[in-house]
């Protein structure tokens, strides 16, 4: 636990993904294409629709131009009625199946794009959360959970778009400007160079704008989280601010996080709105130019009023997806970065695995035993945690572990789960090193009953249940029972089909440490632990649950780890951990007749008539 | 595959096969209504009022936008003019064709100036009223009553003051380019019908259709987009939830499982997505083909007319039917943004709505710090529901300079007591005195200046260790933090942290122990530095090590103040110059440690059944103890 607060790495700082530079990036590109690749029906739809859809798409353009000529010739040559009309059946319908076609092409081109990129977004998801949910504590202890939500929604998605927003945009857009600038250079090579004379310059603000509205919208969504966050403490806390009359210094905060966030807003549109104001002037002097010069040479006979029209239809067809080069460009970008976060996640070495030969653990008589175990967390440098502790635990025996706090208490209980790898001496399971047997082998065997419970939002029932999913209402009910649940979760409205956790009904500490103890009663494991689980719950209720779950003891190791020496004084022994060592151990009686550490500890809680404070003046 | 792991893991071979497991991952969160009535005019009105602020500049963008919209149709007809005009078949004329030129670019400037001025305006003014409704909400949240916090769920003010004004900052912007898009359509119809009346008609006839399309089109789309953004929220919720709970995923060995259940729901969001995305591309065919059909009309009608038709006409035709089917997508969208904005505003309206119940008279006097520090309840009767008192005729006095414990069962009416000396509440009969003063007749500011509380739950910010002790009290300087740090003994412990006084502290202090949360809060009392202490102690077990230090600095915190201690502890019970003992709502016994054990009341009972925390004696014999003591 406390390796949270000292090394805290933040996967989203992207400075790794900078300095992994270009060759790392290029290669982040290629694993997703090949990704999307790996669709090759739906990409192939997708590609062959965009290259249909633009064809048609330039052919537009000329059959408008052709159009108009024909009603020129039409008016000009006064013929009139059916004659004229029937000329001018075959541009209308040319025009008309060009254009249907068009849209069906298009609809192709966009729908299997976006199938291609759900289908890999379907692919990540499931790696990630595997890898997440597989990954050790020591990795989660590193990384905030919020990065990792990030990265899992965010970043995701990031990678999700770049099928569409990238790669098909970017044929689309090669092509469309090549065939197209190619006909209009080759019908007339000064009005077509002028008529694309916007593009490099829209292009080029498109693709700024993006680049920099992507950086203002990450920091939007920061400060935006900033505001939340004292949004949401501010009401959480409302007591204490009430307390403390604090409502103007709590505002003075809100108000500082609003306007930073506001400051952010206001810098998106003034971002936005000069360039796209001057993307659009550009390409309308582009338009105008080309009106100007056309109609010149219309005059002098160079072109046909058709041409000079199919000049306009191709610029009011080229602008929006030039326009579009910037949400390209930053497709590419944003894979790139989120890419590169992802894979870096998804290739990351889980350390607590198992080794290739890891056999199934096989429990005989049940003995726990440590060698001389010494514990460092990892990133923590040579700071011993634990040193050379050693004992041994039989069948229907119980230890309680009790000591001063961060005395390395909670530690021996992640230990023998293998939560952590020791990092010195052994852990033995009648007789096999934990670190030779399957995981999963292991984890059914070694039950946690965790300090800080955690519920997830579902029913009470599947709550205890979690261990043992295929349970029955009566197992349920009976492990309920032990924990003293029962009668509290009779008492709700919807009993054991109360949903609880973040998004249900919420049950005080006392409760979900209940809760917590009543799903490890679900297991049969070998060794179970309670590593400080019954804080929160009072001294009677807890001895009734110790008498309740004497018979579940009974065919196991239990190990208590407590600082109410109420819970532990009835265990077989008692071992006194200070700066991961163990200063004494024996019975509650030996301990006390020792008259050390034990015993001082004892008094100080003990003598509820004695004024503590007087008494222990001076102690630590 | 994940399946077969999952029947892999079967606990119970004889039924784990048939039955499903008793397991889910991600929830779905029971949704508040999305869409309302198009339009409610209470809501507007309300809405309106948080724009009234910016209405000049709302006019000059709805001004800027008109303009706008007028050089987008003028463009088609200038070149129109250029054709027509200048290149006739009759002649040439060069003046026409200069004539044009000038026209465009003029036009092209306005409408450049017009796009700059009515996107910044329309941007930033939207964004304005999102942050002033929102402080609005937050402010008023501020002083309204705890009984309305206590009942309200903080995820649903959150979902106010994040999701619901974003609704309505949506709905500002798209309102006024609605105005534009309905000038522009009915310019564009203008136009096309001046132009050529015949043509123009068959052309526009092409525009009911799509709207009929969509009209169709709209609620199913909406339907299939609400399930792609449901299913996305249950596979995000589900992936949080995994990463949160991973400790006892990993404890409990359910990787397996979870994965089994988690490829369920992340398949159901693939096909709500898929299907989404067919019902936004179906429009695109649609809509190319209504164009393709009206370019065909113009041409096919347009050239083979009686009358004779222009050329520049046609193209100037050809320009529009590009243009006229824009404003119907984004009108048809509007409806539903409309549908949510008034949904959002009525949530809204509601929280700004809740009645302030405590607030200070108009005449209002402010505690003084040279006050006697005295608390005195008289005859207070008070309920959170007035027909099921909590207190009820309760009298007791504190007075300068003393610790008065406050004991009895849960349930007895201790944390009431303290929040009404605060005046959280206000009292039903009888009155609260503080300084010899009744509370409501005090500002509600001076007395939280003159009343330090510490609360059960040692609350604490996100922020460094040394902002969360000075809290409010920006004046504090370093040396006084750290001088009150020193005296409740939390010093020793910050100086250890990573960056002693400047460690960041998690999401409520989570890196620190509740022992070390509740020094923090005792350290931030002491800062407050306010005459009178009303402190609830913690039921918690503390480790008996942190436990000396708190009760330490509990006596160091009480030096020299008036001191209301709800206690749970026998230490501190003792500790107290004075104990009340209420039981259910009453006041039953007072006097200090000695002469209630002389009376041989509840508190003696309760003292001789030798726990060392009122809090450990368990209920039946509590309860026992309470009855037997109440009919004596």
């Amino acid at each position: 636990m406390s390796s949270d607060a000292v090394g805290t790495t933040s996967l989203k700082s992207s400075a790794h993904v900078k300095a992994a530079g270009w060759g790392r990036g290029l290669s982040t590109l290629l694993r997703i294409t090949r990704m999307n690749l790996r669709h090759p029906g739906q990409a192939a739809l997708a590609i062959g629709s965009t290259i249909a859809a633009v064809i048609l798409q330039v052919l537009i353009p000329q059959l408008l131009g052709d159009a108009i000529d024909q009603t020129k010739v039409v008016l000009g040559g006064g013929a009139t009625g059916a004659a004229a009309e029937q000329a001018l059946w075959v541009p209308a319908l040319l025009l008309l199946a060009a254009s249907t076609l068009r849209g069906l092409f298009t609809m192709a081109q966009n729908y299997f794009a976006e199938a291609v990129g759900h289908h890999v977004a379907y692919e990540l998801r499931l790696a990630f959360y595997d890898k997440v949910q597989r990954l050790s504590f020591s990795f989660h202890d590193r990384v905030h959970s919020g990065d990792l939500i990030t990265l899992g929604i965010l970043d995701l998605d990031g990678v999700r778009m770049y099928f569409s927003t990238a790669l098909v945009r970017l044929l689309l857009l090669t092509m469309l400007i090549g065939i197209g600038g190619y006909r209009m250079i080759s019908t007339d090579t000064l009005l077509g160079f002028i008529a694309l004379s916007f593009v490099p310059f829209v292009a080029w603000r498109s693709s700024i704008t993006q680049v920099k509205l992507r950086a203002i919208w990450l920091n939007l969504q920061e400060r935006l989280s900033v505001l939340g966050r004292v949004m949401e403490e501010n009401l959480a806390g409302i007591r204490v601010v009430r307390a403390f009359s604090a409502q103007a210094y709590e505002m003075a905060k809100f108000d500082r996080a609003s306007k930073n966030a506001l400051e952010v807003a206001h810098q998106q549109v003034d971002v936005y709105v000069p360039n796209t104001s001057a993307m659009t002037l550009a390409f309308f002097l582009a338009m105008g130019l080309v009106l100007w010069i056309g109609c010149n040479k219309v005059i002098v006979g160079q072109i046909s009023v058709g041409t000079l029209t199919m000049f306009l239809a191709f610029m009011t067809i080229l602008q929006m997806p030039v326009r579009q080069i910037g949400l390209m460009v930053n497709g590419f970008a944003r894979a790139y970065t989120c890419g590169s976060r992802l894979f870096g996640l998804l290739d990351q070495d889980n350390t607590i695995r198992d080794v290739p030969t890891a056999r199934p653990l096989e429990i005989g008589e049940g003995t726990l035993r440590f060698d001389n175990v010494s514990f460092a967390y990892p990133g923590t440098g040579n700071r011993a945690v634990l040193e050379n502790v050693t004992f041994c635990a039989r069948r229907g025996e119980t230890i309680a572990i009790v000591g001063p706090p961060g005395s390395g208490k909670s530690t021996i209980a992640h230990l023998i789960p293998r939560f952590y790898d020791v990092t010195g001496g052994a852990i033995m399971l009648d007789g096999q090193d934990i670190r030779g047997v399957t995981l999963a082998t292991l984890r059914k065997a070694v039950a946690v009953v965790q300090q800080d419970a955690f519920l997830f939002t579902t029913t009470i029932e599947n709550n205890i249940a979690y261990g043992d999913p295929w349970a029955k209402e009566q197992r349920i009910e009976r492990a309920s029972e032990s924990a003293q649940l029962h009668n509290y979760i009779l008492g709700l409205p919807a009993g054991y089909k109360t949903v609880v956790g973040e998004r249900g009904t919420s049950l005080s500490g006392g409760q979900r440490q209940r809760l917590t103890i009543a799903r490890t009663m679900m297991l049969r494991p070998s060794v179970v632990i309670f590593d400080d689980s019954t804080a929160a719950i009072d001294a009677a209720t807890e001895q009734r649950i110790r008498v309740a779950i004497r018979r579940f003891a009974k065919d196991r190791v239990t190990i208590i780890i407590a600082h109410r020496l109420s819970s532990l004084k009835h265990a077989d022994r008692i071992l006194f951990v200070d700066n991961g060592k163990i200063v004494e151990r024996g019975t509650h009686q030996e301990l006390l007749a020792k008259q050390g550490r034990y015993k001082a500890l004892h008094d100080l809680q003990l003598r509820p008539g004695d004024d503590i404070v007087t008494k222990y003046r001076g102690a630590p | 595959m994940a399946q077969e792991h999952a029947s892999e893991i079967e606990i119970e071979p004889n039924d784990g096969g048939r039955r499903p497991p008793r397991a889910v991952v991600g929830s779905h969160r029971a949704e508040e209504e999305m869409f309302g009535r198009a339009f409610d005019q209470k809501i507007v009105r309300r809405i309106w009022a948080f724009v009234r602020p910016y209405q000049a500049t709302a006019a000059v963008s709805v001004a800027a936008l008109l303009i706008f919209t007028g050089t987008q149709l003028l463009i088609p007809l200038i070149i129109r003019y250029a054709i027509n005009e200048a290149i006739t078949p009759a002649g040439v004329d060069r003046s026409a064709l200069l004539e044009a030129a000038g026209a465009f670019a003029l036009a092209i400037l306005v409408n450049f100036g017009a796009a700059y001025a009515q996107e910044a305006v329309i941007g930033k003014m939207a964004g304005n009223v999102l942050f002033d409704i929102r402080r609005a909400m937050f402010a008023h949240l501020q002083m309204v009553s705890l009984s309305f916090m206590d009942k309200t769920e903080i995820g649903r003010l959150m979902s106010r003051l994040q999701g619901d004004v974003n609704s309505i900052q949506e709905f500002l912007e798209s309102s006024i380019y609605s105005v534009g898009d309905i000038t522009l359509l009915f310019g564009i119809i203008v136009v096309m019908l001046c132009v050529n009346f015949r043509l123009g008609l068959l052309t526009l006839s092409v525009l009911p259709v799509l709207l009929v399309i969509r009209i169709v089109w709209l609620p199913r789309a909406r339907d299939a987009f609400t399930a792609a953004q449901d299913t996305n929220s249950v596979v995000n919720g589900a992936l949080a939830e995994a990463i949160h709970g991973v400790r006892t995923v990993q404890s409990m060995d359910r990787q397996q499982v979870n994965f089994a259940l988690y490829d369920d729901k992340a398949h159901a969001d693939l096909t709500t997505h898929l299907i989404a995305a067919r019902y936004t591309q179906i429009m695109v065919p649609i809509v190319d083909g209504l164009t393709g059909l009206a370019m065909a009309v113009v041409i096919v009608v347009g050239g083979s007319m009686n009358g004779p038709i222009e050329v520049g006409a046609l193209v100037a035709y050809i320009f529009y039917i590009q243009r006229f089917f824009d404003p119907i997508r984004s009108l048809t969208l509007q409806y539903s943004v409309m549908q949510r904005a008034m949904a959002s505003g009525k949530r809204l309206t509601e929280v700004l709505d809740v009645q302030i119940e405590v607030q200070d008279k108009r005449d209002a006097r402010v505690l003084s710090a040279e006050m006697d520090c005295s608390v005195e309840f008289r005859n207070v009767t008070f309920g959170y529901d007035p027909n099921h008192p909590v207190l009820s005729n309760v009298s007791f006095e504190v007075n300068p300079g003393e610790t008065v414990a406050l004991v009895g069962p849960t349930g007895s009416g201790k944390s009431s007591a303290m929040a009404l000396v605060h005046r959280f509440y206000d009292v039903q009969q009888g009155q609260v005195l503080v300084g010899g003063r009744d509370v409501r007749d005090l500002t509600q500011e001076s007395l939280g200046l003159q009343i330090a509380m510490v609360l059960q739950e040692p609350f604490l910010f996100t922020g460094t260790v040394f902002e969360n002790i000075r809290y409010h009290k920006t004046e504090a300087t370093r040396d006084r933090v750290i001088e009150a740090a020193k005296v409740v003994g939390a010093h020793d412990f910050i100086t250890s942290l990573p960056n002693g006084y400047e460690t960041q502290l998690g999401e409520r202090g989570g890196n620190l122990s509740l022992g070390q949360r509740q020094l923090v809060s005792f350290a931030r009392a002491l800062v407050a530095d306010a005459k009178i202490l009303v402190l609830d102690e913690a039921t918690a077990n503390i480790d008996s090590y942190t436990e000396m230090l708190i009760q330490k600095a509990l006596r160091k915190l009480l030096e020299g103040r008036t001191g209301l201690v709800i206690a749970h502890r026998l230490a501190t019970i003792r500790y107290a110059d004075r104990i009340i003992v209420l039981q259910n709502g009453q006041v039953i016994e007072t006097g200090n440690h000695d002469k209630l054990m002389a009376m041989g009341g509840l508190y003696s009972k309760l003292y001789d059944l030798n726990y060392s925390s009122f809090d450990d004696i368990p209920k039946e014999e509590a309860d026992a103890t309470v009855k037997a003591a109440s009919r004596t």
